[in-house]
């Protein structure tokens, strides 16, 4: 046979044709293989449905072990729009009790809501209930990309201190974006401690990796869960607040709106932390708690306002301790130094008024019946007095700077969200408003009784009582007493003085002993106990005077310091004096005496909300 | 030529046989039945010897092609070149019979059913057509290109089985025949067929892979397609005409107005592109017929029709795209040219198959640890998907080994092809190389997104005994042939 070697070189082309397609394969093999890491990505998104396992939230508990806050499972139904094929709707319905409207409608919703993605687990409905649950659960092959994703609500043993407590909420694009740890759908909380003390109660969320096939059906546990993070529950807290005395407080504040304040001065520990009106923080739960929330919102008494530590008020006389001390320190006065009072203040024409009692009078006395004159020529003895400060200006300042260490105009740092600041002014402010050096003590003479531009928070005026009964130092206030596996923070544990010498602070407390054995707060002067008080009526523009209370007991290692501020309620011995007493009385005694009890009852039934101006609906 | 003693032979028929061939399907064999182990198994329950699985069946058909490898070892040589043609005419007729008798499977009727298994003449064809070709071309004095009739009986061969096949709705397989040109090729056609069908094919992607955007009022694809055709008649005129002169002259009346027409548009004149490049082509086409008459160099012609056909081919590509493939058909080429990206629908498979190779990074996740091809994600994964279980498990050494085997396998088939004493024996030889190399180059790039998807197997690794069988005959057949070379002197 003859061979045609011109023929035979086609071999080459042939050959040469297909070694260059198979080397074009392995050029894209490498690309595809080592050149991109996307499509491990892809795949990973194929196989893997990351289920979320929410760990149990921080149970709460009140300082004498009483359980107030717990879980309760409740069930979400997701889809991954993806992974859902053509299913019996009609059948689903009929399961959830749905009518196919509604299911159409959260259909809408869904993709409606912003960052819907049909690759991502949606929520389509949300808390069914555990019979609910557990027909689904049945049926739940039938419905390929649908899964049920347990979560934890919130349930309440008591309809108490709702402000201290907070609730939990779903997160909102903010929160994604301010915590990489929350996912849409999550839950945080939202107010009180739930918020303050969010990292320490929602625990870690674990993961649970499922393997899933091309038609969404789940085929397993990938590894069999060797790759699953366990949930890792949240903290227990042990709050500070007494249940009995938070909720005792809550009942005397019914029908009036203010705020009570009690704190273990040793400690700072707030025993109970009331503002009125409250609220029940069941209506907060769950599906309800759009609806809740709003009715919240829209009343008129703004229960949601934690008048605690967010209303600043006028002290009014309450804040007369503040300036016997500043004024000892400062050497103004001394216990023996008197003023006078002619039925008030009177001093270049301007006049402050004050009621009926012996004249000229020294400090203790003058706390005793809460002269106003006093106070008001010590400020004007201090701010006035060229000889040692220069101007009224640098006075005022030495005179704020005392105030400020006493925890005055600045947020005291307790332990929930919101808490305000109240005001009190600094020179600067009175040079915008009179004019440099064209201001002096006559000017702000107010400002010594309490009145005029100072505010603060009941918070605030506990505080001041916790730190008369410590005689000089206080401890932050907080909520919170113990944190399961973890200390508190450190400042909740340090001591804070004031710039006032200790000695001092017997003084003053001596004249809130002898308000309440002989004076203003009579109707404090408990038979077992030695109380100690100042009452407060604090003009204000808004109408009848907030009748307020600060005092605490025993005179000698005082057990606890109380704040009580109500509003539109006239006198301080008419509501905030009965009120604070009540409270002190309760958590010293545990009951109330049966000669006083006249005054709970009074305290329980009155009605001061008619005089507030606010009108209900 | 004259036979040697073959009484001599008899005794020691595996004598000669190319036992690396044998090695290398049994090696590529075995890989492919683990493959398809690993495409079938579930993660909660497999069993390889159960007959129920994937793997089960295909070991039984591993063990029953040995059995066929050994028994077309041991025939004599001469029965395949004596009944070349008998055994053609029995596949055309199984072919036939197959339209009728095949239940419809996916619209196909490539299957007959002979109790628990179904077996796809098509694939069986392969070897028979083999065979009638070399039959043809071992004819004494056959030369393809001494009359055109040779061509029209090398073409009836090849054809006859494409259109039976084509009648069953098996276009995958009918496609693997044209293959078959390489053959002719070798044995003497003319190159510029392939290098036109090349051409062809490259005028067809361009134009559609480019026909979003707009130039000179021509889509950018029927642009690049007309420059395409300028360039070609120019390197034809300089290497197939050899006229350096022409070449120049054409060259220059291109470039020149070309300029001309880019000036223009820049002073804001704009020239629709048609217009333009007819023009210039047929110009450039009477200057070049002008000149052949004047030189009498008749291969100028060629540059010429080339050229023509060309432009024809261009406007008729919108009729063929549209009219001619079907619907299903379109979407798999426009999937692969990347003109839709319908990852959900028509871009699934070949997506999910990237997923699945792609995925399996250097050294693959692991045997019977692919969750693409597991979970069922790739369709199709053991049969003509097989090739992205071994991407996603085995990874990229995985694929390159396979690569590398089937390289090994067709070049060590195109050495026993040109070492074949016959002409019979280096065309069938011949055959079964382009079969190979069709099935792998079209198989392997249709899962790496290279080519569209057209459904034929990976040859030895895909599930099924027909596709298994057929190659097994066509090698076996090959190496019976080959053991006998040195009967010949």
């Amino acid at each position: 046979m003859r061979k045609d070697y011109n023929l035979e070189k086609r071999k080459y082309v042939i050959g040469g044709f297909f070694v260059l397609i198979a080397l074009i394969y392995i050029i894209r093999l490498f690309n595809l293989q080592l050149g991109d890491s996307k499509y491990k990505i892809y795949a990973e998104n194929n196989a893997f449905l990351n289920k979320t396992i929410y760990p149990s939230r921080g149970l709460i508990y009140d300082r004498n072990g009483e359980l107030i806050v717990y879980n309760q499972p409740a069930y979400d139904v997701m889809m991954i729009p993806r992974d859902v094929h053509q299913f019996d709707t009609l059948d689903f319905c009929h399961t959830l009790n749905i009518t196919p409207d509604q299911l159409r409608k959260r259909f809408q919703d869904m993709r409606n809501t912003p960052g819907y993605s049909s690759y991502t687990p949606q929520k389509l409905i949300t808390h069914i209930s555990a019979q609910d649950y557990g027909r689904l659960q049945e049926k739940l092959y039938r419905y390929p990309g649908l899964f049920i994703q347990k979560r934890i609500l919130r349930q309440y043993n008591h309809a108490t201190a709702a402000n201290v407590l907070g609730n939990i909420r779903e997160v909102s694009q903010t929160d994604i974006e301010r915590d990489p740890y929350y996912q849409r759908g999550d839950y945080c909380g939202d107010l009180g401690i739930e918020k303050s003390y969010d990292e320490h109660l929602r625990g870690v969320k674990g993961v649970e990796i499922l393997m899933r096939d091309a038609n969404g059906r789940i085929q397993g546990r990938y590894q069999d869960g060797a790759q699953d993070v366990e949930p890792v529950s949240g903290r227990n807290l042990k709050l500070s607040i007494d249940l009995e005395l938070q909720q005792y407080a809550e009942s005397l504040m019914v029908n009036k709106i203010g705020a009570v304040v009690a704190i273990e001065p040793a400690t700072g520990e707030i025993l109970a932390l009331v503002s009125s009106p409250t609220y029940d923080p069941r209506t907060l739960i769950g599906r309800q708690r759009g609806e809740g929330y709003k009715a919240l919102v829209n009343d008129p008494l703004k229960p949601l306002y934690d008048r605690s530590i967010m209303a600043c008020y006028p002290p009014g006389s309450t804040f007369k301790p503040t300036q016997g001390l500043i004024l000892l320190e400062e050497g103004i006065i001394n216990l023996q130094t008197t003023y006078p009072c002619a039925h008030g203040f009177i001093s270049g024409g301007l006049r402050v008024g004050c009621h009926a009692h012996g004249s000229p009078l020294p400090l203790k006395p003058a706390l005793q019946t809460s002269c106003n004159a006093f106070f008001c020529w010590g400020l004007k003895g201090m701010i006035d007095k060229r000889s040692k400060y220069g101007n009224s200006a640098d006075a005022f300042e030495i005179w704020k700077h005392h105030l400020v260490s006493m925890g005055y105009g600045y947020k005291l740092g307790v332990d929930l969200p919101g808490e305000k600041r109240g005001f009190l002014p600094n020179a600067q402010y009175y040079n915008k408003i009179y004019g440099e050096g064209r201001w002096s003590a006559n000017t702000i003479i107010s400002i010594a009784i309490g009145q005029g531009e100072i505010l603060a928070t009941p918070l605030q005026i506990a505080n001041l009582s916790a730190t008369i009964a410590n005689r000089g130092w206080f401890i932050t206030p907080h909520v919170v007493k113990e944190i399961q596996d973890t200390v508190l923070p450190e400042e909740y544990r340090e001591k804070r003085y004031p710039t006032i010498h200790a000695g001092f602070y017997d003084d003053v407390a001596e004249g809130m002993r002898m308000a309440v054995t002989g004076g203003t707060c009579r109707m404090a002067n408990l038979k077992d106990w030695e109380v100690c008080g100042k009452t407060g009526t604090a003009q204000n523009p808004h109408g009848k005077d907030h009748s307020a209370f600060m005092g605490f007991a025993p005179y000698h290692n005082p057990k606890i310091a109380v704040a009580v501020y109500v509003e539109n309620a006239g006198f301080g011995a008419t509501f905030g004096v009965p009120i604070g007493s009540l409270v002190i009385e309760k958590y010293l005694n545990g009951k109330i005496a049966p000669e006083r009890k006249f005054l709970e009852e009074r305290m329980l039934e009155s009605n001061t909300i008619i005089y507030s101006g606010v009108k209900k609906h | 030529m004259e036979l040697r003693n073959t009484n001599q032979n008899q005794q020691s028929l595996l004598r000669g046989v190319d036992w690396f061939t044998v090695g290398l399907y049994a090696v590529l064999v075995v890989l492919g039945a683990v493959s398809i182990y690993a495409a079938s198994y579930d993660f909660d329950n497999a069993s390889i010897f159960s007959f129920d699985e994937f793997s089960g069946k295909q070991l039984l058909w591993i063990g029953l092609s040995f059995f066929i490898g050994l028994v077309l070892l041991l025939l004599d040589r001469r029965v395949y070149e004596t009944y070349a043609f008998p055994i053609y005419v029995g596949m055309l007729l199984m072919l036939v019979v197959t339209i009728f008798i095949s239940p419809n499977i996916k619209g196909s009727h490539s299957w007959i059913v002979l109790g628990p298994m179904s077996l796809q003449p098509a694939e069986f064809a392969k070897f028979a057509t083999a065979l009638a070709l070399a039959k043809l071309f071992g004819g004494y004095n056959f030369i393809l290109n001494a009359k055109p009739s040779n061509y029209l009986r090398a073409l009836a061969i090849i054809f006859l089985p494409v259109m039976l096949i084509l009648a069953q709705n098996e276009t995958g397989s009918a496609l693997v025949y044209l293959s078959l040109f390489f053959v002719l090729y070798r044995e003497g056609m003319s190159g510029l067929v392939l290098f036109a069908a090349a051409f062809a094919v490259v005028i067809f992607v361009v134009a559609l892979k480019f026909s979003q955007e707009m130039i000179m009022g021509i889509t950018v694809g029927q642009f690049s397609v007309y420059l395409m055709i300028m360039l070609l008649m120019v390197v034809m005129l300089l290497f197939h005409s050899r006229n350096f002169t022409v070449a120049r002259n054409v060259g220059a009346w291109y470039a020149g107005s070309g300029l001309i027409v880019f000036l223009l548009h820049l002073m804001g004149v704009d020239v629709n592109g048609h217009i333009y490049f007819l023009a210039a082509i047929v110009v450039a086409s009477v200057y070049i017929l002008v000149e052949m008459l004047k030189s009498g160099i008749k291969k100028m012609l060629v540059t010429v029709m080339t050229a023509l056909i060309s432009i024809v081919f261009l406007f008729s590509i919108d009729y063929v795209f549209t009219t001619v493939l079907q619907p299903h058909q379109q979407q798999r080429i426009n999937v692969t040219l990347g003109i839709v990206e319908d990852l959900r629908g028509k871009g699934y498979n070949v997506n999910q198959s990237k997923i699945a190779i792609g995925s399996g990074g250097l050294t693959g996740k692991g045997f019977l640890k692919g969750t693409q091809t597991k979970l069922k994600y790739v369709p199709e994964q053991h049969t003509d998907f097989i090739f992205c279980t071994i991407g996603e498990e085995e990874g990229f050494v995985g694929t390159v080994t396979v690569l590398t085997l089937f390289m090994i396998l067709i070049l060590r088939v195109l050495t026993i092809a040109e070492r074949q004493p016959t002409t019979f024996g280096r065309v069938y030889a011949y055959c079964v190389a382009s079969y190979l190399i069709f099935h792998f180059c079209i198989n392997i790039g249709m899962v790496i997104g290279l080519t569209p998807v057209i459904g034929i197997p990976l040859p030895f690794f895909s599930y099924g005994g027909s596709s298994l069988w057929g190659f097994t005959f066509l090698i076996f057949i090959l190496l019976r042939i080959d053991a006998g070379r040195r009967d010949y002197h």
